[in-house]
């Protein structure tokens, strides 16, 4: 049990602010950040000696699978990118081999993937051309356009899109990319820009 | 003295026990404080300011926590060894905390006094009953609790919604204005909020940050929990013990009929202990002090515990609540800035309506909900319910951005009617991980509940169409019961160990003393007569001081 905090707000707020630099956060950081640093780890040690990320779930194809679809999901723009450079292929990775229970669904999507091409094009996803393959997610990635006959895929494709989109808009890549600029700690709340209130026909209180 | 005797035993350590025990140990008395869970400490073990990326979940739920993470609050509904049953046709779902502070770890810090009426509505309206006390004799320690913990609000003069010494309130951030200029414009009160946050730095405390993290517990305490405002303070009189990891299974009950301890079982080594003690105070939340009493069965008291009247379990109630969500197209696009602000809404709704002219009693408050907070596991999702139909690529990558942060909704939170149906007892058949008989819930909602949230249904659409900001979601029917919470899932469980005049017809006196055993005292939400349109905390915090002070007064009148 720790006493109250008898030191000035001033350093209060400077200690915050170099918590965001892990030095006040150590033991939680550390904690918290186990996982997902070791995978960030792995991944920076499997580029710099040249080799792959070594999934824990994924075999290597669907690696490749998820490899390849995220990047036509999220890809590079004037802002950011793609989704690999965040590490979403790493993220769902990680994801799956902590929860058990959401495996059968993701990867039973990638297989409805795999046959859906090879069915049109006697190629597996990774193996059908950028042409080709926007083809299949055209077909299922607008569920108000799409036919009845894809709604399986129709389904997986909404929990893979957030899935994606969930993986690079909480990386620190996506995290810039979006704008948000909190998580830190200010002396005084002062209300939000003035622009901000006149925009939605209101004026800062 | 006999030195294994402690003169005061508490049974939890949340708001009630945090309070008692900070009251007590200042009046001198050697207390042991019992927690059913382990040992956590805001101060040091919260995850404030870590960012998404850092964690390989983002954010994203564990079995142990459900909302998320980052959540202060170790528990959640299914606690592993510790179950539950609910009788056929029952849904309840009861929230367990299990750890030092209790709920105050989990908390939105929403801290609203109870008014004249909540105290009285029976002589209003004739539903449900009074309390034995009114506002007049809790208010001064309400203003006690206010000056203790610190509270922000504003003073507004509302008969029911009784102001305190507040703190100044945080201006409202840009996506609430028009909210509130939709409840201007349709009548509906919309003011500051009232939540004990610190704005300004109270009693050694901090000011707040604003990082809005609150949930993830404060490392500058500058928010109220019980573990470093009520408890830490305890601990450095001389005169409290903490004993983390003990489940306690019943009041042991001497010869002379008075409590003289408890029995817990010690979680770690698996073992039975008793502790002695000439006080207990129950504070292990309403529905675990009831499952408690329950259990402390003696030839004295063959039905339990405080039992005498067969009311220890009944007329259980949770708040009412209800939600409804939109998209305000005015938000697309917004210029970024950060506006995390405090870990809660800086406005809300007291309860604004005349009964006279509605088809159900009593009232609900509004919370608002909107904002770009911070991103976490679930950002970015259900893009094919936006314009863009959902897609793929540059487009979505665009849409996720400009859509960012342009949802805003309306939670209700209102009173149910006590009634027979919703009680918990025992369950003859089932027992815990340590053979304690767990409790076993029935649930019933009224019309009374129905048609209010109902009228919460219709009133957040209102105001979402007033802000021109659109709706997915269908009114829910009748048959679905308008969208009403799961029975327990606002996690106010209150009465079940009701205060009283009449000893036949409750379990406690106004000093939230057991009727059958003098020496035994509730000091959760287990005492409350009646719910209110308002959350619980605070009224608990006050109703603990002031059952604190009694004990302290009876014990130096030799009366305990």
């Amino acid at each position: 049990m720790s006493d109250q905090s008898t030191f000035s707000r001033r350093d209060v707020v400077a200690g915050l602010a170099a918590a965001t630099a892990g030095a006040f956060l150590q033991p939680s950081a550390a904690r918290a950040s186990e996982a997902g640093k070791l995978a960030t780890a792995a991944r920076s040690t499997a580029r710099a000696a040249g080799t792959r990320y070594q999934p824990k779930i994924y075999t290597a194809h669907e690696l490749a699978t998820v490899t390849a679809l995220v990047d036509e999901i999220i890809p590079k723009d004037a802002k950011s990118g793609p989704a690999t450079e965040a590490g979403v292929p790493e993220f769902m990775d990680t994801m799956l081999d902590l929860e058990p229970n959401m495996r059968t669904a993701h990867r039973g999507g990638l297989a409805w993937l795999d046959h859906e091409c090879r069915r049109r094009y006697a190629k597996d996803f990774v193996g059908c051309t950028t042409t080709e393959r926007h083809a299949v997610l055209d077909d299922i990635a607008y569920p108000a356009k799409a036919k009845p006959e894809f709604s399986s895929g129709v389904a997986w494709f909404n929990s893979f899109r957030d899935f994606t989109c969930t993986g690079f808009f909480t990386s620190e890549m996506g995290v810039t990319d979006i704008g948000y600029m909190g998580n830190v700690p200010v002396m005084q709340w002062d209300g939000c820009p003035p622009e901000n209130y006149r925009r939605l026909g209101t004026q800062k209180p | 003295m006999r030195r294994d005797v402690y003169d005061v035993v508490i049974v939890g350590s949340g708001a009630g026990g945090g309070m008692a025990a900070y009251e007590l140990t200042k009046a001198g008395a050697k207390v042991l404080l019992l927690e059913a869970g382990g040992m956590w400490d805001n101060s040091k073990d919260s995850d404030m300011l870590v960012a998404p990326w850092e964690t390989p979940r983002r954010g994203g739920s564990t079995p142990d926590k459900p909302f998320g993470e980052h959540d202060a609050c170790i528990g959640g509904w299914n606690v592993p060894g510790e179950p539950f049953t609910t009788a056929p046709g029952t849904r309840f779902s009861w929230w367990r905390a299990r750890m030092v502070g209790g709920r105050t770890n989990h908390w939105g810090r929403i801290s609203l006094r109870f008014g004249p009426d909540d105290f009285q509505h029976k002589s209003v309206d004739g539903l449900g009953d009074n309390w034995p006390i009114t506002y007049d004799q809790v208010a001064p320690y309400y203003d006690e609790v206010d000056r203790l913990i610190g509270i922000f609000g504003s003073r507004e003069g509302m008969r029911n919604h009784p102001d305190g010494e507040f703190l100044p309130a945080p201006k409202p951030r840009c996506w609430e204005m028009p909210i509130k200029k939709a409840a201007d414009k349709q009548g509906v009160t919309c003011i500051p909020s009232r939540l004990s946050i610190l704005t300004r730095p109270v009693n050694g405390r901090a000011a707040c940050h604003y990082c809005g993290q609150c949930n993830r517990g404060c490392r500058t305490n500058s928010n109220f929990s019980s573990t470093n405002v009520l408890i830490a303070p305890a601990l450095r009189t001389g005169n409290l013990t903490m004993r983390t990891d003990a489940m306690v299974r019943e009041v042991s009950i001497g010869k002379d009929g008075l409590a003289d301890g408890v029995i817990f079982i010690d979680k770690v080594s698996g073992e039975e202990q008793k502790v002695n003690a000439r006080v207990v105070v129950l504070a292990a939340s309403a529905c675990e002090t009831a499952r408690i009493m329950l259990n402390s069965k003696s030839t004295r008291f063959p039905e339990g515990l405080g039992n005498s009247s067969g009311m220890v379990g009944k007329y259980l109630t949770d708040t009412t609540g209800t939600d409804v969500g939109g998209f305000l197209p005015s938000l697309v696009d917004q210029p970024r800035h950060n506006c995390d602000g405090v870990g809660g809404a800086h406005l809300y709704m007291p309860w604004w309506l005349d009964n006279k002219k509605l088809d159900f009693p009593r009232g609900y408050h509004i919370e608002i909900w909107g904002g770009m907070g911070m991103p976490g596991y679930g950002v970015g999702g259900g893009m094919q319910n936006y314009a863009g139909g959902g897609g793929y690529g540059a487009s979505l990558k665009n849409d996720v951005r400009r859509y960012w942060g342009t949802g805003v909704g309306f939670s209700g939170r209102g009173e149910m009617i006590p009634n027979e149906k919703s009680y918990c007892e025992l369950d003859p058949r089932t027992v815990d991980q340590w053979g304690i008989p767990v409790l076993r819930f029935h649930w019933e909602w009224s019309d009374h509940e129905l048609n209010q949230v109902k009228h919460m249904q219709q009133t957040f659409r209102s105001l979402l169409q007033e802000m021109g900001a659109e709706v997915r979601s269908t009114m829910p029917t009748k048959e679905q019961g308008y969208g009403i919470a799961t029975g327990g899932s606002i996690i106010h469980e209150l009465g079940c160990v009701r205060m009283g005049s009449d000893p036949k017809a409750s379990v406690l006196n106004e000093h939230c003393q057991t009727w059958d055993c003098k020496n035994v005292f509730v000091a959760d939400g287990g005492p409350f007569v009646s719910q209110a349109d308002k959350n619980p905390t605070w009224t608990i915090l006050a109703l603990s001081m002031r059952t604190s002070r009694h004990i302290a007064e009876q014990r130096k009148g030799g009366k305990l």
